[in-house]
């Protein structure tokens, strides 16, 4: 909201010398924010002056100037060149002397051209940020003046005007007005209040028709409940716009247009009610408020032919709908040049039929706006009494006597405040007096008995409505610097839960061993929601970008397009890793309608609205590309790989304390000979292993990436609580090597597990030391070397004893996978 | 002329051989002193050769003489050892100097997120103070974002423009806008009385420019407890604010809107290590629990009250550390994590 600081000072009493920063100051302290000032941008001498006489010389582009003479002050006359011709000797204008700024930037000198030297300019009403007409030099008598030469046009036209804009929050559509505004200065300042809506009697006319035939009401709610008219006869609807209005339109953002609906702008400014004038000779009968028909067709103000749906609001004549209510007029029934009569309409509709209205045919306008807030009921037949009083004064019209005034009863709002309601939930003591005095203060109706107050809030207040509003607006004109500080003692907490202090310990080792952690959008295209995961995606039905329509059903195509964007920016070295939700469907259905109402649901509603939710398991994945180890004086460079995916899922699981497996697999988006699954407790957890080549070529990225991905959830079900220690076994141990000679196909791992299991419990290490193919070893075979240590828990172990065991391990793995020892 | 043994001769030999001990420079030249100092014909030697002729009452006076000067010459050999043994340690060592600021790198640096750090260390003020961390999906059932949080289904928040709704609407799915949705199920989940802090990401369809992202990060706190007032709403803000931007940070409310809070707050922090000077900066909201929240968990309004607050992890990083584009947090740069390590 916008508000002319003279306009605010017709109402309140602002010390002089006031800026629009100093009126923001005081009313952000009642809760209105301060986005910015306006105006201040033009600067004299700016006067009016007296076209003496001029002479026209034609010039070599084609143009025609003038050359005149002109008088700015009495006896002083300057020479100007002006390139409009729409003025006559004699004409008063208005004159920007060097030195003079104009918005825009625009310094005024004196200066050389045409071959004159020009002391100044005759300036347009577009130059003076008046108007947005093309139309020339502005002649002041077409505004109905004719000031002495020389006068200060800036205080005349009032283009020193500055106004302070602050932002509205949503409760507070009495704000949307000079009159709301003017009240909140004087809450926050003490500044004397005079209501502009007492300054104007309500005008009753009669004999004009008007009907609310709501058959379809939203919420049971009619659609409207308040419809007041007024005719105005005889105006004439060129009537100049006096330079104040125009000002102060323009100054609260809005442009100026004709005498009639530059009226209804500056009433609904004013006094927050939107008013539609009608040219009342294109009426066609009386007027009836009712729902549109499916498919039913309406041209609006902006020219546009809208097909409307059965919950818009309609203000029909005998002639079909004339308006969208609240929203837009018609083009058929609107004011115009032409117009001798008028007639005033401020209504009050129901605010969620207009909003909807809006929003569904995407045209939120200055009424719109205001009604979705809430409009005060009883301010309607006194705004239609100014605009006739303005339409009167400014454009010579008069009442005609045509009118209505249909209004249903408004439900009475008492609201029951306990005095020490206040104090118990801000924490100050207020005293009963000054709650009393505050709720006056803002127009509530108080009735006090023993120790509570029945409070009748003010028309312009319906976000009013319960006993925690009364307190705020206690709390706020009391100040909120008041409330001291306390710091409650929250019972005993029970710290971080096994599952967030494992996705910290899970990132911090990750961090530590050498991954960077990024965040990414989850936002996808739905080829990269293929890549690496055959889960059905959810779409958005609002995306941001057309191309990235989908949500993440995988971290790993988010990271490899921020490796690639690593390396665009000179990286060639990457790891990076992310936790973060993946999104698939949901287990239950979807739900049709939501519960209603200030209540808790029912546990089988809250069933299903859970069920209803996707699936959005937290998983941690990684990339890794280019060198692990750069090379370096006394270092070869090792290679980024699967090694270093493994590596990663090593240190989340320590993190989660449970041993993992992994399993030679093909998985989608991976090499198809370098991925496996990773286990725990036999259940797969996720994959890892390098990407498949086609896809790292997608990315723009190397041959060679390496990736992993993990769901923490399904990881973390395995956590121990608590984990149990082993015995440590101190006695020496006897460590031997054992080659096997086996088939090229049987894995490493599964060797090891049949290693251990078949040495049994004396082994206490085993680890694979070498894999070698080649020379002396038969086509289709490996020779895989181990290294085994043994131990027993109490006693020195023999060699003898060791190899016992070793042989035993041979014999499982010979049975198993027709492993021969090795000599 | 023959050999005397008495207490000069003695101290004389011991003497010529300490002398000898001490110009040897290396172990050779030790050796070689030793074999004459300690050998069968060294002074020593040679004088304790003379006990056995000595009269018996005499014997043992001379034997511990003689003792004493080879005990003293043992020791000297032994510290000339050491010595020379340290000198050719430091030696040996010395020939495998290394330039150790040419050391290799064998492990990349890795780094957390400092979004995701700042909010594990905002966590770490609450629980500090008994709250517990609560978290929820990012993709919600509409009733938890808007309606069971008093947004009226009309209300313009719910409108297309600021949500990202999954498709087909019909289905009332939404990325949440706000952490709110989380105090919505601690209420419906915990006992009271009750202090959770909800961290995490949320979703609004503004464009990416330096100040916003269409993806970012809340923490929002809710009490709910039998006697809490405004006053415990803005000492928690105060306690959080010190500990956030040091001991001379303060707080400031304004009144403000929100439909789940009455009263409702914007809040401003003093922050006395801003960039350009200490100064007020705007924050985030805070209010009173609405009554109508309480009532959609089943909690009565009359009986136990609230307070909430809400921040962005985004902003607060941004005048905390000094953050200027919001691109630099959303891009996944390595380096912008690199850069904070594991602190912020």
């Amino acid at each position: 909201m916008r508000v002319p600081l003279s306009w605010l000072a017709e109402f309140v009493e602002l010390p002089q010398n006031f800026t629009p920063d100093d009126v923001m100051a005081e009313l952000v302290k009642v809760g209105l924010e301060e986005e910015g000032s306006h105006g201040g941008d033009i600067r004299g001498p700016i006067v009016v002056g007296k076209v003496l006489e001029f002479v026209e010389e034609p010039q070599s582009n084609g143009k025609t100037i003038r050359w005149c003479q002109v008088e700015v002050a009495p006896g002083v006359v300057n020479g100007v060149v002006c390139g409009a011709r729409n003025f006559f000797e004699g004409d008063k204008v208005v004159v920007t002397l060097p030195g003079a700024a104009l918005p825009g930037g625009f310094e005024i000198a004196a200066r050389k051209t045409y071959g004159h030297v020009s002391d100044g300019m005759i300036a347009s009403s577009r130059e003076l940020g008046l108007s947005d007409d093309h139309e020339g030099i502005l002649r002041l008598s077409t505004l109905g003046l004719d000031p002495e030469v020389g006068t200060d046009a800036l205080e005349l036209l009032g283009l020193n005007e500055s106004a302070a804009e602050v932002n509205v929050t949503p409760d507070r559509g009495y704000c949307l007005s000079i009159r709301g505004i003017a009240r909140e200065y004087s809450h926050a300042s003490g500044a004397k209040f005079t209501d502009p809506a007492t300054k104007v009697s309500a005008k009753a006319g009669s004999g004009f028709s008007v009907q609310v035939q709501d058959d379809a009401p939203i919420h049971g709610v009619p659609g409207s409940s308040i419809f007041t008219t007024l005719g105005v006869s005889g105006i004439d609807a060129n009537a100049a716009v006096p330079s104040w209005m125009a000002n102060r339109l323009k100054l609260a953002g809005m442009r100026s247009i004709s005498i009639a609906v530059d009226i209804t702008n500056y009433v609904m400014l004013e006094l927050g009610q939107p008013i539609h004038a009608y040219d009342q000779d294109k009426l066609v009968g009386g007027i009836t408020v009712r729902r549109a028909v499916a498919g039913e067709q309406l041209q609006t103000l902006d020219e546009k032919v809208r097909t409307l749906h059965p919950e818009d609001l309609l203000i029909c004549d005998d002639s079909g709908p004339i308006g969208l209510a609240g929203v837009m007029g018609g083009a058929s029934s609107e004011v115009s040049s032409t117009t001798k009569n008028v007639l005033i309409e401020a209504a009050l509709f129901d605010p969620i039929s207009i909003a909807r209205t809006a929003r569904r045919h995407k045209l939120p306008s200055e009424a719109s706006k205001r009604f979705e807030r809430g409009v005060d009921p009883e301010v309607g037949p006194i705004a239609a009494a100014r605009v006739a009083q303005l339409l009167i004064e400014l454009a010579g019209g008069q009442l005609n006597g045509v009118g209505s005034s249909y209004r249903t009863g408004l439900p009475k709002i008492e609201i029951e405040l306990p005095f020490a309601f206040a104090s118990e939930l801000v924490g100050v003591d207020y005293a009963n007096q000054q709650i009393l005095d505050l709720l006056h203060q803002i127009g509530c109706e108080l009735k006090v008995h023993d120790d509570a107050v029945t409070v009748t809030p003010p028309s312009w207040r319906p976000d009013i409505r319960h006993k925690t509003d009364l307190v705020e607006e206690v709390a706020r004109l009391a100040g909120y610097h008041l409330i001291p500080s306390r710091i409650p003692v929250a019972p005993p907490g029970r710290g971080l839960t096994p599952r967030q202090q494992f996705r910290r310990r899970a990132l911090a080792a990750l961090a530590g061993a050498g991954f960077t952690e990024v965040l990414n959008y989850p936002f996808y295209s739905e080829q990269q929601n293929r890549e690496f995961s055959q889960s059905p995606a959810l779409r958005l039905e609002n995306p941001m970008q057309g191309d990235s329509p989908e949500l993440r059903n995988s971290l790993i195509p988010g990271l490899l397009q921020a490796a690639a964007r690593n390396l665009s920016r000179g990286a060639t070295d990457v790891a990076l890793i992310e936790e973060g939700s993946v999104f698939l469907p949901a287990q239950g259905n979807a739900t049709t309608s939501l519960p209603v109402g200030n209540v808790r649901p029912s546990s089988d509603q809250l069933a299903e609205l859970n069920a209803s939710i996707p699936v959005q398991p937290r998983h941690l994945a990684g990339v890794v590309l280019g060198d692990w180890i750069p090379q370096a004086p006394g270092q070869q460079a090792v290679q980024s790989g699967y090694p270093q995916a493994i590596l990663a899922v090593e240190q989340i699981t320590r993190a989660a304390g449970v041993q993992f497996e992994i399993r030679q697999a093909s998985a989608l988006g991976f090499h198809s000979g370098r991925a496996a699954e990773v286990l725990v407790a036999g259940e797969v957890v996720g994959h890892l292993g390098e990407v498949a080549p086609a896809l790292t070529a997608e990315y723009h990225l190397p041959r060679k990436v390496a990736a992993f991905e993990i769901n923490l959830d399904a990881l973390f079900a395995h956590a121990p609580e608590v984990l149990q220690a082993a015995e440590l076994r101190v006695m020496p141990a006897a460590t031997q090597d054992l080659s096997l000679l086996v088939s090229l196909d049987v894995p490493a791992a599964d060797l090891i597990a049949v290693i251990r299991e078949g040495a049994g419990d004396l082994l206490e290490d085993v680890s694979l030391v070498d894999d070698y193919r080649g020379d002396n070893i038969p086509a289709g075979s490996k020779s895989v070397t181990f290294s085994l240590r043994f131990r027993a828990a109490d006693r020195t172990l023999t060699q003898a004893e060791a190899t016992l065991s070793k042989d035993a391990a041979v014999a499982l793995a010979s049975q198993k996978f027709g492993a021969t020892l090795r000599a | 002329m023959s050999e005397q043994l008495t207490a000069e001769t003695v101290s004389q030999a011991l003497a010529s051989s300490l002398a000898l001990v001490q110009k040897a420079d290396n172990f050779q030249d030790l050796k070689a002193i030793k074999a004459s100092a300690v050998g069968e014909e060294s002074p020593l030697s040679r004088l304790n050769a003379l006990i056995k002729s000595l009269p018996n009452d005499q014997k043992a006076e001379a034997g511990r003489l003689v003792g004493a000067a080879r005990a003293e010459l043992n020791a000297a050999f032994a510290t000339k050892e050491s010595e020379l043994q340290a000198v050719a340690d430091a030696e040996a060592l010395e020939l495998e100097r290394v330039d150790i600021t040419a050391y290799p790198r064998v492990a990349p640096k890795g780094a957390r997120h400092p979004l995701s750090l700042l909010m594990d260390s905002i966590s770490d003020v609450f629980i500090g103070m008994g709250w517990e961390i609560a978290d929820g999906p990012e993709l919600e059932n509409e009733w938890f974002n808007f309606d069971a949080l008093n947004f009226h289904p009309d209300h313009p928040a719910r409108a297309m423009q600021d949500t990202f709704f999954v498709a087909p609407v019909e289905n009332h799915l939404l990325l949440r806008t706000h952490t709110s949705p989380v105090q919505v199920r601690s209420l419906l989940e915990r006992d009271l009385p009750l202090y959770v802090l909800c961290p995490g990401r949320v979703f609004r369809t503004d464009e990416l420019d330096a100040t916003h992202t269409p993806v970012f990060h809340q923490v929002e706190g809710l009490a709910v407890d039998k006697g809490l007032t405004m006053s415990d709403l803005k000492g928690t803000l105060e306690h959080f604010a010190r500990v956030m931007f040091g001991p001379e940070a303060k707080i400031r409310l304004r009144p403000s809107f929100f439909p789940f809070t009455e009263p409702s707050a914007e809040l401003d922090v003093w922050h006395p290590g801003a960039k350009g000077g200490a100064r007020w900066v705007e924050w985030g909201g805070c209010g009173m629990v609405n009554p109508n929240v309480l009532l959609a968990a089943g909690i009565d309004p009359e009986v136990y009250t609230g307070f909430a607050f809400g921040m962005g992890i985004e902003r607060t990083l941004m005048f905390r550390n000094g953050v200027r584009d919001m691109h630099d947090m959303v891009e996944a740069d390595a380096r912008f994590s690199q850069q904070f390590g594991s602190v912020i």
